[in-house]
């Protein structure tokens, strides 16, 4: 369970998505692929990191 | 409703109306009682003679309901309406994660109830009749508007032909198509999305949700209605509201028959409750909607409010309770400019606090609107994986949207706001409206709220100030009036002397913790648009 650090969860959803308007389905997967090695540095920890690749990860597989 | 030919009727000279308000649903009543109730003559006027049909609006919030607590109407509307708290959300079949909109206990009221807006009208309507100095005309349709420098003058289409009278000040609360907003030629501008949704209500035998409770529910993608989303209401009477989304190419007129609408409503009690519930279907509608204002909520002396005013999706339920609040905001402004109490400039702030609320509710239903019906695909790509990690984690659910319900405006930028001078902790600023909190009044009952002055109130925590004010008094000093659980020192970071000044229709105006006469009154001037 990972818990809520979103200080206002809303705007930053809208600003999200408003970051991709105009892109081109291929400019947003380069987007995505920015944004989370930006935001990996920002967290910084390997542990925390792994943590967070796996809860991406889950339910993805075929079961 | 009954007709009446007017006294107008035939009159040589076009006669002086004070106020006239027009539109007799929820906020052009609630207005014209607010009003009424503070002594001015008002004229109601409505295109036709029948309440709302269908049952349209169904949610309304706990401010509104504090708001028809000072109209006298708020205990019959609770009695008849179900009051709830809880929302519940799903995605597929799978239960999500649930949210109390009023979690902590010491409130009269609850989040919200529901209840179709024909039984508001009516309690509204009979309370309209109570008041003498209140004319309710039913069939006087506005089919004519001139503007001058002091009145207005109305061209009234009614079964015994036309006839004229004059307005000192015109409020239009005729609905999203707002026939006085046409007749000056006036829009409303913003976003038209492109989706349609299914309104079914449905009387059904027996229970649905366990034990007999009542709570919002929401489906993302279920397995009864594929790709879409699903919102289920309870109502009185046995009724239920179903909101089906049908996406943008479905046709409308064929989505309102009763064949198309049945299987759907079988496939959610079969799918979603797992049983064959006998139900009838009452009333049903297809809709389409916008998120859009005017750009200005006055015009001179014809001023908007409600639905002409301003357009909402309707999750959030941001609709009618964003009108009911248009309208407690005007009624004593009003009041205060005809007695001569305050300058015309105060009309002026009703504009701009409006204005801003209507921001703050186009903003929230906009985002849930875009979160329901994702516009592209990576807002659907981020959309899903918001559901599906919601399902373990919380911080996601944080971000799922299936509609932000309805809270009243803090109302922040207000001219009418003293600025804090001293520190304070908590929700109560400026601009918010005032907290409700259990009180007992020698051995009785009542609630903060029920004991707030028609005008302004002074709320001192601790003894009465020796100074005389020119507002009611409540002073919560532990002897006769007392704060018997402490919500209300906590919800208003109270010490003892703190003090709050309370407009009219409740929102704080200034507050203190050990203010000066003088602090008072020039809040109070300020408050009143007089400096």
């Amino acid at each position: 369970m990972i818990e809520s650090r979103l200080d206002r969860p809303d705007d930053f959803y809208e600003a999200l998505l408003e970051s991709h308007r105009g892109l081109t389905s291929e400019q947003s997967h380069a987007f995505n692929a920015r944004l989370i090695l930006i935001l990996a540095n920002e967290v910084g920890r390997l542990d925390t990191l792994k943590a967070a690749l796996a809860a991406a990860r889950e339910g993805l597989d075929a079961p | 409703m009954i007709y009446r030919r007017a006294p107008e009727h035939g009159a040589a000279d076009a006669v002086l109306h004070p106020v006239v308000v027009v539109g007799a649903g929820p906020v052009g009543l609630s207005l014209a009682i607010d009003l009424a109730q503070r002594g001015q003559r008002v004229l109601l006027l409505d295109s036709d003679h029948r309440l709302s049909t269908g049952s349209r609006a169904i949610c309304f919030a706990k401010r509104t309901l504090e708001i028809w607590d000072r109209l006298g109407v708020g205990d019959a509307m609770v009695t008849k309406g179900v009051s709830w708290n809880v929302g519940r959300v799903f995605f597929g079949a799978a239960p999500l994660y649930q949210f109390d909109l009023l979690p902590e206990p010491g409130h009269e009221r609850p989040a919200f109830i529901n209840l179709q807006q024909f039984h508001a009208e009516r309690h509204l309507v009979e309370r309209a009749a109570a008041l003498p100095n209140l004319d309710l005309r039913w069939d006087n349709h506005v089919s004519g508007l001139a503007v001058h420098d002091d009145h207005v003058e109305l061209t009234l289409s009614t079964p015994d032909g036309p006839y004229t009278l004059r307005a000192g000040h015109l409020v239009a609360c005729d609905g999203s198509r707002s026939t006085l907003r046409g007749l000056l030629g006036l829009e409303t501008q913003g976003r038209v999305f492109h989706d349609r949704f299914l309104i079914a209500d449905v009387h059904i035998e027996g229970e649905l949700f366990p034990d007999g409770r009542a709570e919002r529910w929401f489906w993302f993608d279920p397995p009864f209605h594929r790709g879409q989303s699903v919102l289920l209401h309870r109502q009185p009477d046995g009724q239920w509201r179903v909101d089906f989304q049908l996406g943008w190419d479905a046709d409308p007129e064929l989505e309102k028959r009763a064949d198309r609408i049945t299987p759907r409503v079988q496939a959610l009690l079969r799918q979603g409750f797992g049983r064959e519930v006998p139900f009838q279907l009452v009333w049903a509608s297809v809709y389409t909607f916008a998120c859009q204002r005017m750009a200005s909520f006055r015009h001179g002396r014809v001023l908007f409010a409600g639905d002409a005013a301003h357009g909402v999706s309707p999750f959030g339920a941001r609709g009618a309770n964003s009108g009911v609040q248009d309208a407690e905001n005007l009624a004593w402004k009003l009041a205060a400019v005809l007695r001569g109490d305050a300058p015309d400039a105060l009309l002026d702030s009703y504009a701009r606090e409006r204005e801003a609320a209507a921001d703050e509710n186009l903003l929230h239903s906009t985002r849930s609107t875009d979160f329901i019906t994702p516009k592209s695909e990576i807002s659907r790509l981020f959309r899903d994986a918001v559901l599906q990690l919601a399902a373990r984690h919380a911080f996601a659910r944080q971000l799922v949207n299936s509609g932000r319900l309805s809270l009243p405006a803090t109302l922040h930028a207000s001219p009418l706001n003293t600025p804090d001078v001293d520190v304070f902790a908590g929700a109560l600023c400026p601009g918010a409206p005032a907290a409700d909190a259990p009180l007992r009044d020698a051995g009785r009952d009542t609630w903060l709220l029920r004991e707030l002055g028609p005008g302004f109130t002074l709320l001192v925590f601790g003894d009465a100030p020796a100074w005389a004010v020119d507002a009611t008094l409540l002073a919560v000093d532990g002897r006769t009036l007392v704060d018997v659980q402490g919500h209300a020192a906590r919800r208003y970071d109270a010490r003892p002397g703190t003090a709050y000044l309370l407009r009219p229709d409740g929102h704080v105006a200034a507050r203190w913790r050990a203010p000066q006469a003088a602090q008072v009154a020039a809040a109070m001037t300020r408050a009143l648009a007089r400096s």
